[in-house]
């Protein structure tokens, strides 16, 4: 087991490698001279120069995302373009961990309910209340978060006034008004997962109830509950796992619609007003952290699901 | 309550079952009643389709939801459990009745230990904790003859082998001592080595009183006709989900009373049987669930069917000597007034096998596995499978060469690296007289034409969106001479016939043809190009016995008719034996003895194949087979033994000699080889007396399959 995760590690770090690599690539691709958009107009040429010696755009390709590799992994991750140059690590960190917090609380809801329904309907396969759960839950992922959203802030701000409006995030929050305004969000993106991973867990019991070894935990003539709980479950909830683990990637880096819904500070709405603004030090800082999250979540989901099979750890 | 020991175990009494198809009903086990006496194994024999796993469930009453009981009744222990709720069927199971599945790897959870799932039945059905459970379990394995109990308890199903499990699976079975107990084709996953072993261990177990409920009997269900005869007391032979025959199993064998019954013993291939004799067949394809008779299930297929064999079901008569019986003419074929085999007639002339090479391979290697970036970066040593190793072979001109060896072998890996499917590392192969690349794209037309292929599943060889025709004409327009659509089609017609097709099946998807008649397909096809030399993988091993018969016969016909050779790869010495003129045998890669048929067949033999033939279950109680057992499975190909590979499993083991040199080929006469350290005659002396070997050394025994 530890071969396995060492291997899975050393996967992990060469594929942050490649995509550092690429990442930095396309920004520079970009159009666009940055000395000019950061000093106007009318800055003279030799302004120019010396904004870009100081930015650093003179040296050769390789020499610059040298620098910044070096300069990410040791925590320095530059300026931002923006008004006043402010460091751009304290900027994305405060956003990163609003979105982690949003992330948290969307697992939360979505994971109970989705393995529950995915659960009973594949329990109760080609019955009604199958039709139902597959109905709804399909549904609903076909409608567009901003549907969604805004549905829940008319019903459920506007209409029963027990959620705010929008998610602005204050400094020194307590504990209950994270939760006040991160519920509506975190519902509005528990529906997309919701049919994803019930649908994943509904087809990973139906094929498990299939296997020979549930027939014979059922002729031990043990009560139908262990049968489902300690026998299929154990099995059929590994596929979901990596569902699982997908989706929280997308909680880091994806919520953009949800985010602009809400007004929510996180870190997918930072991304597009960097990209706007043409702020290449806060893309890259931000899209390796979106990745270094795919990257990470799929690494415990490797592990999780080794962990859980032993025929992965074992090997 | 009456006494146990006289009371039936089970009783089913005209039980018919149905199943719902799309809102209809089917019926698929109709006026079934069997019996099960105390202390007696009860076997259930049928071929593919006639309802014997069904019957076997519906006995449990484990069924589908799709399925019902609609008439007739189930009497348990005295109990009648026809309609029991579940919650009353899962008091019985687990603790009153027990089940030993088909597929031992994939019956157990692979998420949890052996140890676990041991003592998850006997904390809930015997109230024990979880220490006493634990050490039942480890007692019942001691039963089960494994070794090191305490350590199999502690392993995954991945880690242990087929047979390990099965074992796993009967002590886990016994451990509440049950009344009855359900084994329903518990070896057929296995080599015929493990099953041998599998079935003494469970013959000794059955009259074991501390295993069994005082009174407890046991239901086996089987397509073998070979391990019912060795195992079981009474036969109920099933057909159509229909009882066709039940007897004693010296009665039945003795004397087969239903022309089903006969029909099917006729029809296995034994080494006894003159193997330039055709062997008998039964005509068509059993029944399927819509299109059953109404009438006698069997008529369409009996050779003495008369018309109220085609208007009215006969009866299931209970006669005399506690048999039963459902056939219109029992009493015409007991008194011996009708016959229904006709005496096998003999396969037509063959031209003695010429002295020419059709093949020729030196030196074939196959490896598997390759080493990856982690292990090349951290330096470990790589370590491939050998899976064939260093394999010169000959076949000569229209005559059949059988391979025969356990799973794991290297048999099929020969075959495909032959065909060029996965190419030989290294090695000659010679075709007609001509070197051919070992690597298909470097291989001309000439030598694909000459050499084809036949695989073991017909269900997967054929294309299921081609019709027969087109899978047929395709062969024969990228190979064959004929070039335009006519000439095309008459071939395909040509070659049908040779199969004994009618000309509708060219028409036909595979999804409409039986096993049987895919596999002709698939041999009409080998044909097509006309080839010089066939491969066949195990052609009949997925096909039941009756579908064998008929597929061996047209073998035999074909290349007597198209002067062809076989290369013939089968796990069934009866088979190669039947067909074959020359056998050699193959054990962990290496060809371990060859020769002619008969002289491989008879002593003396290298004790690999002594001990194959020995694990052969005979289809007459009256015939024992042999008693030597082999020790252990197959060792990983990834870790050869040194000196003579089978000196792990060896029954005739000398000594260190076995362990350190690789044995000389030792010439027993016409062309007869065996790779072994035992000189030839003092070999035959060994195997011409009748006592079991005793290992020198007995340091192997159930160590195996404990890979990790």
């Amino acid at each position: 087991m530890t071969r396995f995760i060492l291997r899975r590690f050393l996967l992990l770090i060469l594929t942050l490698f490649v995509t550092s690599f690429i990442i930095f690539s396309l920004t520079q691709l970009l159009p666009g001279d940055i000395a000019r958009i950061n000093l106007g107009r009318e800055a003279s040429e030799e302004a120019l120069q010396r904004e870009r010696e100081r930015l650093g755009l003179d040296s050769p390709f390789l020499t610059q995302y040298a620098d910044w590799l070096g300069g990410f992994v040791t925590g320095d991750w530059g300026v931002s373009y923006n008004r006043g140059n402010p460091p751009v690590r304290p900027l994305v960190i405060d956003r990163l961990n609003n979105t982690v917090k949003l992330g948290l609380m969307t697992l939360i809801i979505s994971i109970p309910i989705s393995i529950l329904l995915g659960v009973l309907a594949a329990l109760r396969e080609n019955t009604i209340v199958d039709s139902i759960i597959s109905l709804v839950s399909l549904s609903v992922v076909g409608l567009p978060e901003f549907v969604t959203g805004i549905i829940f802030i008319n019903v459920f701000a506007h209409g029963t006034g027990w959620f705010p409006t929008t998610s602005i995030v204050r400094d020194g929050f307590t504990f209950g008004e994270w939760i006040n305004v991160l519920t509506l969000p975190a519902m509005t993106a528990t529906l997309v997962l919701l049919g994803y991973v019930s649908r994943m867990t509904r087809a990973g019991v139906i094929d498990e109830l299939k296997k020979p070894y549930v027939r014979t935990a059922i002729l031990k003539g043990i009560p139908q509950r262990q049968v489902i709980f300690k026998h299929v479950l154990r099995n059929a909830l590994l596929p979901t796992i990596t569902v699982i683990a997908i989706s929280i990637g997308w909680l880091i880096g994806g919520l953009v619609v949800i985010e602009e819904v809400f007004n929510f500070p996180g870190l997918g709405k930072e991304l597009v007003d960097a990209v706007q603004a043409k702020n290449i030090p806060m893309i890259q800082a931000i899209v390796m952290l979106i990745v270094l999250a795919f990257a990470l979540a799929n690494l415990a989901a490797d592990v999780l699901y080794g962990l859980l099979n032993p025929r992965i750890r074992l090997e | 309550m009456s006494d146990p020991t006289t009371q039936a175990v089970i009783e089913a009494k005209s039980l018919s079952v149905d199943y719902r198809l799309k809102k209809e009903w089917f019926n698929v086990i109709h006026d079934v009643s069997l019996r099960i006496e105390p202390l007696q194994i009860h076997g259930l024999v049928g071929e593919s389709g006639s309802g014997k796993s069904t019957l076997a469930m519906a006995l449990l009453r484990y069924m589908a939801n799709n399925a019902r009981i609609s008439s007739g009744t189930i009497t348990f222990d005295g109990q009648n459990i026809t309609e029991s709720s579940p919650a009353n069927m899962r008091k019985l199971w687990g603790d009153q009745i027990n089940l030993v599945p088909q597929d031992p790897l994939s019956s157990l959870n692979p998420a949890y230990t052996i140890g676990n799932q041991m003592a998850e039945l006997t904390m809930q059905k015997s109230g024990m904790n979880r220490q006493e459970a634990h050490a039942h379990a480890v007692e019942m394995l001691a039963k089960v003859k494994i070794a090191d109990a305490e350590d199999v308890m502690k392993r995954y199903p991945h880690q242990l082998s087929g047979g390990m499990i099965q074992r796993v699976m009967i002590a886990m079975a016994l451990s509440t001592q049950p009344r009855l107990l359900v084994l329903d084709e518990p070896t057929t996953a296995l080599d015929v080595t493990t099953q041998a072993v599998i079935l003494d261990l469970f013959r000794d177990l059955v009259h074991d009183q501390t295993v069994f409920k005082s009174g407890g009997g046991a239901l086996y269900v089987s397509h073998d006709l070979g391990t019912v005869a060795q195992l079981c007391d009474k036969v109920t032979v099933l057909y159509g989900g229909e009882v066709m025959e039940t007897a004693a199993v010296d009665d039945l064998f003795a004397r087969p009373t239903h022309p089903y019954t006969i029909g099917l013993l006729a029809s296995l291939p034994r080494h006894s049987v003159e193997s330039d004799t055709r062997l008998s067949t039964i005509s068509g394809t059993a029944p399927s669930l819509a299109e059953r008779p109404s009438a006698c299930v069997f008529a369409p297929r009996c050779p003495v069917a008369i018309d109220k064999c085609h208007s009215e079901k006969p009866p299931l008569e209970a006669v005399e000597g506690n048999r039963l019986i459902r056939c219109w003419r029992w009493q015409e074929i007991a008194t011996g007034d009708i016959t229904v085999m006709n005496k096998p007639q003999a396969t037509p002339a063959e031209v003695a096998p010429r002295k020419a090479h059709v093949l020729a391979t030196t030196h074939i290697e196959k490896q598997f596995g390759s080493q990856s970036l982690f292990d090349r970066l951290t330096g470990k040593a790589f370590n491939p499978v050998h899976a064939v190793d260093d394999v010169s072979i000959t076949i000569q001109e229209r005559s059949t060469f059988g391979l025969v060896g356990e799973s794991g072998s290297g048999k099929s890996t020969l075959a495909r690296a032959i065909v060029a499917l996965d190419p030989a590392n290294s090695g000659e192969i010679e075709l007609c007289g001509v070197e051919i690349d070992n690597r298909l794209e470097k291989r001309g037309k000439e030598a694909l034409r000459n050499l084809r292929m036949v695989f073991q599943n017909p269900n997967d060889a054929l294309n299921p969106y081609q019709t027969v025709g087109q899978a047929i004409g395709r062969t024969l327009k990228l190979l064959g001479e004929q070039q335009t659509v006519e000439d095309i089609r008459t071939r395909v017609l040509e070659l049908l016939q040779a199969v004994r097709l009618t000309p509708e099946y060219a028409d036909r998807y595979p999804a409409e043809l039986s096993g049987g008649e895919k596999q002709r397909v698939a041999i009409a096809r080998a044909f097509a190009a006309n080839p010089a030399l066939i491969v066949a993988d195990e052609p009949t091993s997925s096909l039941d016995v009756s579908v064998q018969a008929v597929i061996l016969n047209m073998l035999k016909d074909l290349r007597a008719e198209r002067g062809a050779s076989y290369m013939l790869i089968s796990h069934d010495l009866d088979v190669i034996a039947y067909l074959a003129d020359w056998i050699a045998v193959m054990y962990l890669g290496q060809i371990v003895e060859e020769g002619p048929n008969a002289e491989v067949y008879n002593a003396p033999s290298h004790p690999y194949t002594e001990a194959l033939i020995s694990a052969i279950p005979l289809p007459d109680p009256a015939q024992k087979g042999g008693i030597i057992r082999l020790e252990g499975e197959v060792p990983s190909a990834k870790d050869i033994p040194t000196g003579c590979r089978f000196h792990t499993r060896c029954p005739r083991y000398l000594g260190d000699i076995c362990k350190h040199e690789e044995p000389p080929w030792r010439d027993a006469g016409n062309g007869h080889f065996i790779l072994c350290h035992i000189p030839v005659d003092e070999l035959r002396e060994l195997q011409n007396n009748e006592k079991p070997p005793v290992r020198a050394e007995n340091g192997h025994a159930n160590k195996e399959g404990t890979s990790s």
